[in-house]
């Protein structure tokens, strides 16, 4: 591998941005595809697309030659808006799930390292958290405090990035109410779908833990099926 | 989290920086499993010219054989792809004892 092909690759990944060398292992030829580029005409463009989804490396044939695919996508991401009861249950399995949590709340009664050991947490505004640390496409967002003055902005810039997973908590009442803010504010009809509520998969889920695993499934299908099963 | 089928994982940050402060380095690569393999498809192992290593293509079991052969990938400058299987006679000694079967690109990091 080029020096260069490999800096470049990493700084991808460094900026949790997704990419795949491609390399011929006839003649060793390589060449670096970035999720951002138009490679539609590519002969391998069906093969790229399933592989930045799923982002698992492997052999693949091309006409005459074999080409394997070195798949490097980011780590899947966990925002929690919300330092309650269901978040307390759900950053623990989310972690055992294999994802990155963090946790965003501004009130610091809830936003408490004895209540949340794991995960990230930042007591603080989601406006100014989100200003140091962007949604991308990997990341995943639960809204769950019931109170739009925490949830909305994060919902609007999580549809705007287009993260994988765009969840908020409430009944469809509220959801309805949200989603006329959100159309007064701007937010097209087709994103305010992307809104997956009432929340997490239908399994009749009472408690907070329990809303937790429904949120955790929804999440994971997203990820694995793709975003638009999820909503 | 570990990266092992997510993202980039750092055998290729290692790769770049021992490239980058002028070390002669070769990049092994698991390009197919059969069986019980112990490392997926995917799986990275960074080499000098010295023999030194960061990474792993499989438990352990391969990995002396990868490097001596990456070795001589960077003093000849051309890719090959090594296969290993259990008590592979034929082409090498060494064997993988869960049973599986690999297949390892190795190709000089210029």
């Amino acid at each position: 591998m080029e020096l260069s092909l490999l800096t470049a690759l990493n700084n991808e990944s460094a900026c949790r941005r997704a990419a795949i060398v491609a390399t011929d292992l006839g003649d060793g030829s390589q060449r670096l595809v970035r999720e951002s580029d138009d490679y539609s005409d590519d002969p391998l463009a069906e093969e790229f697309s399933r592989r930045f989804r799923s982002g698992k490396s492997g052999a693949v044939t091309s006409g005459e030659n074999e080409v394997f695919l070195t798949v490097s996508v980011p780590a899947p991401r966990l925002v929690i808006i919300g330092a309650v009861h269901i978040s307390q249950a759900l950053v623990p399995m989310a972690e055992i799930a294999g994802l990155d949590v963090t946790v965003i709340d501004p009130r610091t009664a809830f936003a408490t390292k004895d209540r949340f050991p794991g995960g990230t947490l930042k007591a603080g505004w989601p406006e100014d958290v989100l200003a140091n640390m962007p949604f991308d496409a990997y990341t995943a967002v639960a809204a769950v405090t019931h109170d739009p003055k925490i949830d909305d902005y994060p919902l609007m810039e999580a549809l705007k990035t287009g993260c994988f997973y765009v969840g908020a908590l409430g009944s469809r009442k509220t959801h309805g109410k949200r989603l006329e803010r959100f159309h007064a504010a701007g937010v097209n009809e087709d994103m305010c779908q992307r809104i997956d509520a009432p929340i997490g998969l239908d399994i009749g889920a009472a408690s907070p833990e329990e809303i937790a695993v429904a949120v955790l499934g929804s999440v994971i299908q997203a990820l694995r099926k793709g975003p638009e099963t999820a909503a | 989290m570990t990266d092992v089928d997510t993202g980039v994982p750092d055998v290729l940050k290692t790769a770049e920086s021992w490239r980058g402060s002028g070390r002669s380095v070769a990049l092994a690569t698991v390009i197919e499993t059969w069986g019980s393999a112990p490392r997926p498809t995917g799986s990275h192992l960074v080499i000098d010219s010295d023999g030194n290593f960061e990474g792993s293509v499989s438990g352990g079991c391969v990995e002396g054989a990868v490097v001596s052969e990456a070795v001589d990938v960077i003093e000849s400058g051309k890719p090959t792809t090594l296969e290993f299987g259990v008590a592979d006679e034929t082409a090498w000694q060494v064997g993988l004892s869960c049973g599986g079967r690999i297949r390892v690109y190795v190709e000089p990091v210029a």
